[in-house]
């Protein structure tokens, strides 16, 4: 099993100039791997990560837009994956980190902790669906799978992390938001 | 009997789609999130289907339409979501947050659906639409009835009006839309 941190720390070396989305605890661990304009936490409700990442693949086209989206934060959003799949951004991946817990809510389970999203990605029509349980694997395939014509969706079986921080107020700043905005459009 | 199973036919008051795309159009919008709803179905969706100038996003629940614009509007492009007043409930939570608490010019054209065009939303014989209002000022979202042919000229200066200040904005589709 591997962990958030660590897989992120190896998808932070094959991102450039990607756009990132992420939220809640995964938004935490990424942000904790340094600054960059184009990382995108304004989400504002849970569930909707998938939905902000589809905006933006279809705004920008020529930009990759990674979206770093929990279990419990998919599962509030399953239609989003007909929705992607339907509108088929080929630049566009989407990686489900599942821990099978609502960590930022007192890491309570999912209701079904063994939902497999790569096969309801496949069967949604995802052009591609990956699933990654070992860091090693994971390093060797992170290249290709942020390069191939999407939409793209990996699950990342992690552990559970420790405690977090979640400084909402700097997350979701209005000067960050401004800033991508700014870089975007 | 329920509003909305009163026979088009019967209603003396024409509101024609065209001229509501075209101010949709005319508003600079260039994405139409939609979840199909029975009031706007034949007057503007399945124009806006066939319009080569809108590009058409089907998505499976209407807060989806929230994120998704929300995402666009980043990148410089205006959305506008279709969808009906149950929708619109469905999604408050989303609205409040990337809408209202983020300032984003969520723009929304709401079908009440069981609404006697004859009478204001408030009055309306539907629980569901008579708490529409309501809950707009209670949320601070400008919205505007689009009920007869003279309420069309509204749309472009309220989309306008809420990408430049950045607010969301509700456009209230008071009576099904013509064909014409």
């Amino acid at each position: 099993m591997m962990k958030r941190d660590e897989c992120f720390r190896i998808l932070k070396r094959h991102v450039t100039d990607e756009v990132v989305v992420a939220t809640y605890s995964s938004a935490v661990d990424w942000l904790a791997l340094g600054e960059r304009t184009l990382n995108y936490f304004s989400v504002g409700a849970m569930g909707l990560d998938s939905s902000h990442a589809l905006g933006l693949a279809l705004g920008r086209p020529d930009k990759r837009i990674i979206c770093l989206q929990g279990d419990g934060s998919l599962l509030m959003n399953l239609g989003s994956l007909v929705t992607i799949a339907a509108a088929a951004p080929k630049n566009l991946v989407h990686l489900v980190v599942q821990n099978r817990t609502y960590e930022a809510n007192g890491g309570h389970p999912i209701p079904n902790t063994g939902t497999d999203f790569a096969a309801m990605a496949r069967s949604a029509g995802y052009a591609h669906a990956h699933e990654f349980s070992e860091l090693a694997n994971f390093e060797q395939q992170a290249a290709h799978v942020l390069k191939q014509e999407g939409p793209v969706l990996a699950t990342l079986h992690v552990e559970p992390s420790g405690p977090l921080t979640y400084d909402y107020p700097k997350l979701y700043d209005a000067a960050r938001r401004a800033a991508i905005k700014a870089e975007l459009s | 009997m329920d509003a909305d199973l009163v026979d088009e036919g019967h209603d003396e008051i024409e509101l024609k789609g065209s001229p509501i795309v075209a101010a949709i159009k005319a508003s600079g919008i260039e994405y139409i999130l939609s979840v199909p709803d029975i009031v706007t179905s034949r007057g503007l969706l399945r124009p806006i289907a066939r319009d080569r100038d809108l590009k058409l996003i089907r998505v499976c629940k209407e807060d989806e339409c929230i994120g998704i614009a929300s995402g666009l509007y980043y990148c410089g492009k205006r959305a506008l979501s279709l969808i009906q007043y149950t929708g619109f409930l469905d999604s408050i939570n989303a609205i409040r947050g990337v809408g209202v608490e983020y300032k984003q010019p969520i723009c929304m054209m709401i079908g009440l659906l069981g609404h006697d065009p004859h009478t204001t939303p408030r009055n309306s014989p539907r629980y569901g639409v008579r708490i529409i209002e309501p809950i707009l000022d209670a949320m601070g979202i400008p919205h505007h009835l689009i009920n007869e042919e003279p309420d069309i000229a509204r749309i472009r200066p309220a989309i306008d009006d809420a990408y430049a200040n950045s607010h969301p904005v509700a456009l209230l589709i008071g009576r099904r839309p013509s064909v014409s």
